[in-house]
């Protein structure tokens, strides 16, 4: 019966004195964020005097006012295309609402005056407060009529009735992207 | 008779007033600080008529937000008590500012004047018996919560102050040894004098070991990052856990109210208090000649400017040093006041008191 020897692997280095110490790394880390505070607070006072440089004092962006940008692929807040004439494009075939896995599309359809077109959406509802946003609904209509590409994120209102778009305002919304701005790109602007 | 009692009532309502509005600043100044550490911006939204004033007005905000919150009590037997606490704590740190020597004495229309509310012979004693007593703030305050994590809290947070007081309190017996009194207006007056000429002789420079170490034990005793086990503020709940509103903001304030404390004593004891390098009472000297002659009333000014300089430089170091360094865990903390801490101060005494024997024999 052989004796079973374990292997002891040490990876944690020997510290001297000093650095058991912590009072070196302490300093250190204390330099780092108070450079950090010079250097910012001398571009805030050189911005404060109108002086415009590439380099900002701080990394925010100031949401309401400043707005990064979304990637075109983001799905935002859904819309209704229109014809030329300004007609919807829906033609109520049912198919979002049959796709919808949070059932928050409502349509009733009614007759079209061209006989080409055959039907029309006499309502078109759909409850935000219950949409998912998985884009099936873009991805299921045949006519391009709704698309999810629109740009408005801040979909937000006091009640639950609000939150149910009827056709008239998912027609208004505009399609409005905002270019989106590489925050990596952003940053390493800052830190250079 | 009256004069005097008018001149020292206008002293403590300035020396009063002058911290509760320091510190409302402080809470701004945490703020900005630690945003622009950070490369943010910090809170700037508050705004009256439009001017946001880089955030100055959410002192105002956070005021009238604490004041309108709903006032919480606790089911408990100390009713009276814990309504008590915030206040014993607020109370015992106020009072300690009494002997912070502000300002030099000047006599003008034959009268002493200076921003000292009183000068005892004990002085820096009085600090550091109040301070002592705002430790029941907490302790009353954890207990007559009636709730056994505040109890917890505040066992662990009177610990940590009892263990740091004592370091406290040795590490700046050195100092004392050096200056030979207690009476903080002539610890700074001794601190005037110069070696050589040319190097003001304060105590950070006859005392450097123990400079540090007050400075991490005061950063201890106010529960200040990385000391702040007492709070814990998300993750282990604190002495202050079942109070809200106005009283929590009492305590929050009162934390505010001691980091100016440690860093008046600490200006007080070590950086020269109101003391300017070369500036005597007749202007700027260097040696026996006079560089720049000013007035006795501009000196005493820029002397009290000193002061406040001085307070404002070790602010922003107690917090860098709050917004660098994460917290210690318990044992750490025990381990360093009582392993480390203490043994450093009772050497830095010892040899203190040698040193100063062998000089003056």
């Amino acid at each position: 019966m052989g004796k079973i020897t374990v292997k002891k692997i040490d990876t944690r280095p020997t510290l001297t004195f000093l650095e058991r110490t912590y009072l070196k790394e302490i300093l250190r880390g204390l330099w780092i964020t108070n450079l950090h505070f010079v250097v910012n607070i001398f571009f805030h006072i050189l911005h404060l005097f109108g002086i415009r440089t590439r380099r900002k004092g701080a990394v925010t962006i100031q949401y309401p006012e400043e707005h990064r940008g979304y990637h075109r692929r983001l799905r935002t807040s859904h819309y209704l295309t229109k014809r030329e004439d300004g007609s919807p494009r829906c033609v109520g075939c049912m198919m979002c609402e049959t796709v919808c896995p949070a059932h928050c599309i409502f349509i009733t359809a009614k007759e079209h005056p061209d006989p080409n077109v055959e039907k029309q959406a006499y309502s078109y509802t759909i409850d935000m407060g219950r949409c998912v946003y998985c884009g099936f609904c873009v991805e299921a209509c045949p006519e391009d009529a709704i698309r999810m590409d629109s740009g408005h994120l801040e979909i937000s209102a006091y009640s639950r009735e609000e939150m149910v778009y009827p056709i008239d305002r998912l027609l208004k919304i505009e399609h409005d992207p905002k270019p989106y701005k590489d925050y990596g790109k952003y940053l390493e602007e800052f830190l250079r | 008779m009256l004069i005097d009692l008018l001149i020292k009532t206008i002293v403590i309502l300035v020396v009063l007033n002058g911290v509760l509005a320091f510190g409302g600043f402080l809470t701004w100044v945490e703020r900005k600080q630690s945003a622009v550490m950070q490369d943010r911006i910090g809170a700037n939204r508050a705004s009256i008529l439009g001017f946001r004033l880089w955030g100055l007005f959410h002192i105002l905000s956070d005021g009238i937000k604490m004041f309108a919150k709903e006032e919480f009590t606790p089911t408990t037997e100390y009713r009276k008590l814990f309504w008590l606490a915030p206040f014993i704590s607020w109370f015992f740190a106020l009072t300690a500012f009494a002997v912070i020597p502000f300002s030099d004495t000047i006599s003008l229309w034959g009268k002493e004047l200076t921003l000292q509310i009183a000068n005892p012979e004990i002085g820096i004693l009085f600090v550091f018996a109040m301070m002592g007593m705002s430790i029941y703030g907490v302790i009353l305050g954890g207990w007559s919560s009636s709730n056994n994590y505040a109890l917890l809290g505040a066992m662990r947070a009177s610990a940590q102050m009892i263990s740091y007081e004592v370091a406290l309190a040795a590490s700046v017996v050195g100092p004392l040894i050096v200056f030979g009194t207690l009476n903080m207006q002539k610890i700074v007056e001794w601190q005037g004098q110069t070696y050589g000429g040319w190097l003001p002789l304060w105590g950070v420079v006859v005392q450097p070991l123990a400079f540090l170490l007050f400075i991490t034990a005061g950063a201890a005793e106010t529960k200040r990052v990385p000391f702040d086990l007492p709070e814990g503020e998300s993750e282990i709940i604190g002495f202050n856990l079942e109070y809200s509103s106005m009283r929590f903001g009492a305590f929050m304030f009162t934390d505010f109210v001691e980091k100016i404390l440690v860093s008046c004593l600490t200006v007080t004891v070590f950086l020269g208090g109101w003391q300017v390098p070369f500036l005597a009472e007749s202007g700027f000297v260097y040696g026996p000649e006079t560089l720049l002659p000013l007035d006795i009333r501009l000196v005493w000014l820029l002397r009290a400017a000193a002061f406040l300089v001085k307070v404002c430089i070790v602010i922003y170091v107690l917090m860098l040093v709050r917004w660098t360094l994460p917290r210690f865990r318990y044992d750490q903390l025990m381990r360093l006041g009582w392993k480390f801490l203490l043994p450093l101060a009772f050497a830095n005494i010892v040899v203190t008191a040698a040193v100063v024997f062998i000089l003056n024999s």
